[in-house]
């Protein structure tokens, strides 16, 4: 038996130089992927089908020209998309800090319990006694709601935070015309920080959108509101806490003040994580307000799945919710599926049909599993968490950054860009040099109502490393835009891709894949 | 030729009886690069600070308000084929409409290029 002379190098070479590209364009293991429509595999099959025997009874209606799809094999199929998902930031990856989008952690006991094959393989049109637990969790879930938000209708069906909106309002303008006023309430007042789907929805429904002003302290102006109430008000939209990440303190007074002047109170529940389990909408006053299951409650979103957004509604609206919804009868569950079944058991709910099934079964399940593992309790700390780690943020980055108002805030933290003010540093360079950092850029330029705006939200599920991982990153950039340096103008420097042509895309968008000539 | 300027940064110059309507370089500026105009149609009227166009820039959209009450009698679809226009010359070639004033009053209401400049300084 020799000596193993297949010694190596295991030591750091002294002196490297680095290529300043590759031949593939692929850096390590980050690969440069192409379309599926550039493998040029136009003439392959990844699956052999045989030749189809007999007549061909399409006639006139048979192809005429290939079908020009890629035929890619089993691995080049999962290869491509494996390579597209590692270009995606998720929440599985990092800290999501998007303002007003409540990017927290999904649970995988959520996904576990969804795909439950009780849950996950049934349809939609199956006859309702083999659905029975399906129902049972919609009527449970329902009830959890209500129970938050002491509310007495939810409309479970709206299938996102916007489509809510637009069921609320439906409700709001149904009861309008069940009143003879709907020609006469034309007007919707919505602050200046809403968040666009608002005034899109009242535009929607027909309504036109008067702007409410905000005081120095960046909540709704109270004076103001009051001087714009009139006999034209339908509604009033309002976020609770709002996008500047502030308690609307005065919410009793504006409640009070649309309800006086005979218009309802829609609240815009994008922000209920910061006060779920500690205030319920129904004692102050809230007509209609949606809530974003994927956002409070833990569903995956931003790509990673379909939203759900059911609407509480009051006493004055419940007549006006849409069908269908879930009854227990004698310890089965079944669905009342049309207005005049809902007539038949002496309910109102003459909003009709919103959507063709009874909403976003998935995210149901999802939701009742945060809730049922969090229990009350539970659901009214992770409200307390958020808000105690956005102020944590907060205070730290005071130290460089701006915020936009005095005091402490809610479940999000909001900066303007006067610490920038004459380094030529501006806030999308400073959200791209976030991305060199690793971190997912917060909302930035939002609400319009901040000059430059940065708006923050780390929710509750970071833990204090994280946090202050994150604060250090955020700090070191502000110090380097305040000490000149320059390079912090063209970040992303490490990304795959470095600064896009928003313009060029928005001026030419190129929305479909056509064949080199 | 005197030109007049809004707070909601419009600028408004006569043109014998017709009014010529633009958005500031200031507003230019600050939207960032222009990618989309929608301009009412002709005919059509507006009262004082009612909204009258849409500007979408990369960064936002925004509404134009008109800033005197009148009618429509022209649009400058030119802007509307190639919104770079507005970041280009929106003093000049980028007009928005022509507007045929209900009330000279309100021109003469207006800031002066003085007073706009003032105004947004300190803004």
């Amino acid at each position: 038996m020799g000596m193993n002379v297949q010694g190596r190098p295991t030591q750091q070479v002294a002196e490297s130089v680095a290529p300043s590209s590759t031949f593939t364009g692929n850096r390590a293991l980050q690969i440069e992927e192409s379309l599926i429509f550039e493998k040029n595999a136009f003439d392959e099959t990844g699956v052999d089908l045989p030749e189809p025997v007999g007549v061909n009874r399409l006639g006139a209606h048979a192809r005429q020209s290939p079908i020009n799809l890629p035929g890619l094999s089993e691995p080049e199929t999962m290869r491509h998309y494996v390579r597209l998902s590692q270009k995606n930031f998720s929440i599985d990856s990092g800290p999501f800090p998007l303002g007003s989008c409540t990017m927290k952690h999904n649970p995988r006991l959520n996904e576990k319990m969804a795909r439950l094959p009780g849950f996950a393989d049934i349809h939609p049109l199956q006859p309702q006694s083999t659905v029975q637990g399906a129902l049972e969790l919609i009527d449970e879930l329902a009830h959890w709601l209500l129970e938050l938000t002491g509310m007495p209708a939810v409309a479970m069906s709206p299938k996102a935070g916007a489509h809510g909106e637009l069921c609320g309002m439906m409700a709001i303008k149904a009861a309008l015309i069940d009143r003879g006023e709907a020609k006469s309430r034309t007007r919707v007042l919505a602050p200046e920080s809403a968040h666009g789907t608002n005034p899109a929805t009242a535009a929607q429904c027909g309504f036109t959108v008067d702007a409410i002003p905000a005081d120095e302290t960046g909540r709704i102006d109270l004076e103001a509101l009051r001087q714009k109430m009139g006999p034209d008000v339908a509604a009033i939209m309002v976020t609770n806490p709002n996008t500047c990440g502030l308690f609307e303190r005065d919410i009793r007074a504006i409640a009070d003040a649309v309800h006086e002047a005979g218009g309802y109170f829609y609240c815009d529940g994008a922000n209920f994580n910061a006060i779920a389990g500690k205030v319920r909408p129904g004692d102050l006053g809230v007509d209609a307000m949606h809530i974003n299951l994927h956002k409070t409650f833990s569903t995956p979103h931003g790509g990673g799945g379909p939203g759900a957004g059911p609407v509480v509604l009051s006493e004055a609206l419940a007549p006006f919710a849409p069908v269908p919804y879930v009854v227990k009868e004698g310890g089965r569950y079944h669905l009342v599926e049309t207005r005049r079944a809902a007539e038949a058991e002496g309910e109102s709910h003459a909003g009709g049909r919103l959507t063709a099934f009874h909403g976003q079964m998935g995210m149901f399940v999802r939701a009742l599993s945060y809730m049922l593992s969090h229990g009350g309790d539970g659901i009214r700390q992770a409200a307390e968490d958020a808000v105690l780690n956005a102020n944590y943020v907060l205070a730290r980055l005071k130290a460089e950054m701006t915020p936009a108002f005095d005091g402490y805030c809610m479940h999000e933290c909001l900066f303007d860009d006067e610490f920038l003010k004459g380094t030529g540093v501006e806030t999308i360079d400073f959200a791209k040099a976030m991305i060199d950092e690793g971190y997912h850029p917060m909302t930035m330029y939002f609400p319009l109502v901040v000059h430059g705006a940065m708006l923050i939200e780390p929710t509750e599920s970071e833990s204090k490393q994280e946090l202050d991982r994150f604060c250090d990153a955020l700090l070191s950039i502000a110090r380097r835009a305040k000490a000149g340096d320059q390079s912090l103008k063209t970040a992303p420097h490490f990304a795959p891709r470095r600064r896009l042509d928003e313009t060029g895309a928005a001026r030419n968008p190129v929305l479909r894949w056509t064949p080199a000539e | 030729m005197t030109v007049r300027y809004t707070k909601d940064h419009e600028w408004v110059r006569m043109d014998g009886d017709v009014a010529v309507v633009g958005i500031t370089a200031h507003a230019a500026e600050q939207l960032g690069d222009v990618v989309f105009v929608e301009l009412p149609s002709k005919g059509a009227s507006f009262k004082q600070h009612a909204d009258m166009a849409v500007v979408e820039s990369v960064k936002a959209a925004s509404d134009v308000f008109a800033p005197i009450s009148g009618e429509i009698v022209d649009v400058n679809t030119a802007i509307v084929d190639d919104p770079a226009r507005v970041n280009a010359d929106p003093a000049g070639e980028a007009w928005f409409v022509k507007m045929k004033p209900a009330d000279p009053a309100e021109f003469d209401g207006l800031m002066d290029e003085a007073a706009y400049n003032a105004f947004t300084e300190n803004a």
